[in-house]
């Protein structure tokens, strides 16, 4: 080796081990000392600022809230990328289901965060999610249509507790019934009401009408009873209570009438708080008790693509032969992916989790974006701390601490990448 | 896993012992198990795929409507009343100093840093691949040891050694730490793929009396092409995308489209019309980039899977 050699090698490295050791280097040594200084970086002050991470409320939560990033985040998205990874191999369409799920990965956190701003909307009738888990939630519990309907003056009913309405008075069969509300806006009525009827008398039946006792316009018109242009309740449950037990029930139909067998006679005629409650209004995700897993959600969103890619190339290593024999020999599905593929997909699955986990550590972005005002504080993560503590609270010793303890948190990795590259390089 | 073929059941035909064989020998439950679970497994990937792709359908439908419109409904009213949709954000957007100014500083911004990480991060990876110098492992191993360093512990102290410099605030500033933070992954990958190219080709060509810098721009950078593509397009799809680093050392001027948009978040509601269809362009050049070249962006995150 000539000394020429050695200058030239010098050259070629010159560049980049100039930018390493000014821009990476240099700033781990710098945050190292200046985490043990003070506000002013005048008076050395020992583990000060590091007892600070564990004492400050708000550098808590972050922490709180970072553990809770790195252990459900990763898990999940590696989950997922397992499961979509196994199922696309399956169908004959997975290379553009892949291609789908792997695209939000091109994109910049900044805009994933605005698509779930979104996303989370607290309306239902503009955030989607909130659209589609109202949807479900009426599609399984009853929504009512009178939230705000209650008795007027001088009315046969009364409160019952809880939000329900009763007669005053038992009922008799054969003498039709007037339950008569107020306080539906026109607007709100449901579309199938129609002009309410007096209910017929029925030997040995209790009939009645609930309806809306208001004529716009002209008030009440004739009280406690049916005017022209009132309109039915349609569907309103109505309840026989006697004695505290429901004896029957039914609906009311379009023009607000309705009919009980005779099991109601004497008993009083309940409406139940359920015909009367306010409509869902959905799940308020950025709130501050659900803001943190609504913002790894997102992430998820993002990443479940990196992990089913990465996955799926492991998969593909994977001996055919040897599933096969395994379904042959009568093994199931489960069997063959508890048993076989997951054990022989292990190391690519740690190498996922791994790269996730220090991915997520710096979470910055997502929780910068997505969070409203509100409910900031409840979302925050340990590299938002940095950033405020470095850049609007003036708190470099404290900034520098919390940079020394992420690095702190990835030294392991570290270790481990220069352990596993020893190896090869020494070949 | 052998079929003997007398043992064929009923009906089947007698074949050789291939797949449809196997699978007709097993019984009629397993086969209706079967179909089952792969129509299930069909509408589970349809349902998944969707809620993958909505929220994206979702951000491009608002970017077509106009702010009252949001207001008062969901994007999705958008498929029942197509005569809602609109170009006026995208008109004013593109009328708007500001963003148009932003993206350009994000072009500004995102070459040159992918070019000089690709430069740079050749010559230190051909080095460190092939020519010899002491201490040479001990080098590398520290530069693979710098590629999980958070971005965050660099913020402070360079916000204060560029503001030293007099370099505080302007692209430059942003462009170098980005180089700073984009090599060692790219002399890690470089110098690996580099290892692998046959020794007799540089020997010849040494032998041929071509000098270190010649070997490595004719031989080592057109032999380096896949690697170096994965690189630059992991590098450039980084730096575009990047919000953090240009929130803090790009001055208002200087700022590239993500923090321009970022600006605009705390008021939401208000500035719908900007955001959607903001974020939107700011995504048209990495899709595009992601999907001309899928190929060398998944060898470059599978390569970089550790950083």
């Amino acid at each position: 080796m000539t000394g020429t050699r050695r200058t030239v090698a010098a050259l070629f490295l010159l560049p980049a081990l100039l930018l390493l050791g000014a821009l990476v280097v240099y700033p781990i040594g710098y945050s190292l000392v200046r985490s043990f200084f003070d506000q002013s970086g005048s008076s050395f002050v020992g583990i000060d600022n590091y007892r600070e991470l564990f004492t400050d409320k708000s550098i808590l939560t972050a922490i709180k809230n970072n553990t809770i990033w790195v252990v459900v985040a990763p898990a999940v998205a590696t989950a997922l990328g397992l499961i979509f990874a196994v199922l696309t191999e399956r169908v004959r369409w997975g290379t553009a289901f892949k291609l789908v799920v792997f695209m939000p990965m091109a994109i910049s956190m900044l805009a994933a965060g605005i698509i779930f701003r979104l996303v989370y909307e607290q309306d239902p009738d503009r955030g989607f999610a909130n659209a589609v888990w109202v949807g479900v939630h009426d599609t399984f519990a009853e929504s009512s249509a009178f939230p705000k309907a209650h008795p007027g003056a001088e009315s046969p009913l009364k409160a019952a507790g809880g939000g329900a309405f009763i007669t005053k008075e038992p009922v008799r069969a054969g003498e039709p019934v007037v339950l008569p509300l107020v306080g539906v806006a026109p607007d709100q009525l449901p579309d199938s009401a129609k002009p309410a009827k007096a209910a017929a008398a029925e030997p040995g039946k209790v009939t009645g009408t609930t309806w809306q006792d208001f004529t716009r316009g002209k008030g009440v018109g004739e009280r406690n009873g049916v005017d022209a242009s009132e309109l039915g309740y349609p569907g309103m449950k109505i309840e026989a209570v006697k004695d505290g037990k429901v004896v029957d029930s039914t609906r009311a139909a379009a023009d607000g009438t309705f009919t009980l067998s005779s099991k109601a006679d004497g008993a009083q005629l309940r409406l139940p708080a359920s015909n009367f409650r306010e409509p869902y209004n959905g799940v308020d995700w950025l709130g501050p008790s659900l803001v943190t897993p609504a913002v790894i959600g997102s992430y998820i969103w993002m990443w479940a693509g990196f992990a089913m890619v990465l996955i799926a190339a492991g998969l593909a290593g994977v001996p055919r032969e040897l599933l096969e024999a395994a379904r042959v020999d009568g093994a199931s599905e489960w069997q063959v992916f508890r048993r076989i593929t997951v054990p022989l997909l292990a190391p690519v699955l740690a190498v996922v989790l791994v790269t996730l986990m220090i991915n997520v550590l710096k979470i910055f972005d997502l929780v910068f974006i997505i969070p409203p005002g509100s409910s900031q504080d409840e979302a925050n993560v340990l590299a938002l701390q940095l950033y405020r503590s470095a850049f609007s609270d003036d708190q470099p010793g404290i900034a520098s601490a919390i940079a020394v303890f992420l690095l702190l948190l990835v030294v392991p990795v570290m270790l481990f990448n220069i352990r596993r590259l020893r190896r090869e390089v020494r070949r | 896993m052998s079929t003997p073929s007398g043992a064929a059941h009923d009906g089947v035909p007698k074949a050789a012992p291939s797949a449809e064989a196997l699978k007709a020998q097993r019984s009629l439950g397993a086969r209706i198990a079967d179909v089952l679970s792969g129509g299930f497994v069909r509408v589970f990937l349809i349902v998944v795929g969707l809620f993958w792709l909505v929220p994206t359908i979702g951000l491009l439908l608002s970017s077509l409507r106009t702010p009252a419109d949001m207001g008062s409904s969901g994007w999705w009213k958008v498929l029942s009343q197509p005569s809602q949709i609109t170009f006026d954000s995208y008109q004013r957007l593109l009328e708007n100093d500001t963003i148009t100014g932003s993206l350009l500083n994000t072009i500004l911004i995102t070459v040159p840093a992918t070019l000089l990480v690709v430069v740079i991060g050749s010559l230190a990876g051909y080095a460190f691949a092939w020519m010899e110098f002491p201490g040479r492992d001990w080098w590398f191993l520290l530069v693979v040891g710098l590629l999980v360093v958070p971005v965050q512990v660099a913020l402070l102290p360079i916000a204060q050694l560029f503001g030293n410099i007099g370099i505080f605030g302007s692209i430059i500033g942003v462009i170098l730490f980005h180089v700073g933070f984009g090599l060692p992954f790219a002399v890690f990958l470089l110098r690996n793929f580099f290892a692998e190219i046959p020794r007799e080709l540089l020997e010849a060509a040494r032998l041929d009396g071509a000098g270190e810098l010649r070997l490595f721009v004719r031989v080592v950078m057109p032999l380096g092409g896949p690697a170096i593509a994965s690189l630059g397009i992991f590098q450039f799809l980084w730096v575009w995308n990047d919000m953090l680093v240009a929130l803090i050392f790009a001055d208002a001027g200087n700022q590239p489209i993500t923090v321009a948009l970022q600006t605009q978040v705390r008021q939401f509601g208000n500035n719908i019309d900007v955001l959607a269809p903001g974020a939107f362009i700011s995504m048209v050049i990495p899709l595009a980039v992601f999907f001309a070249f899928q190929k060398q962006f998944v060898s470059g995150v599978m390569a970089g899977a550790v950083k």
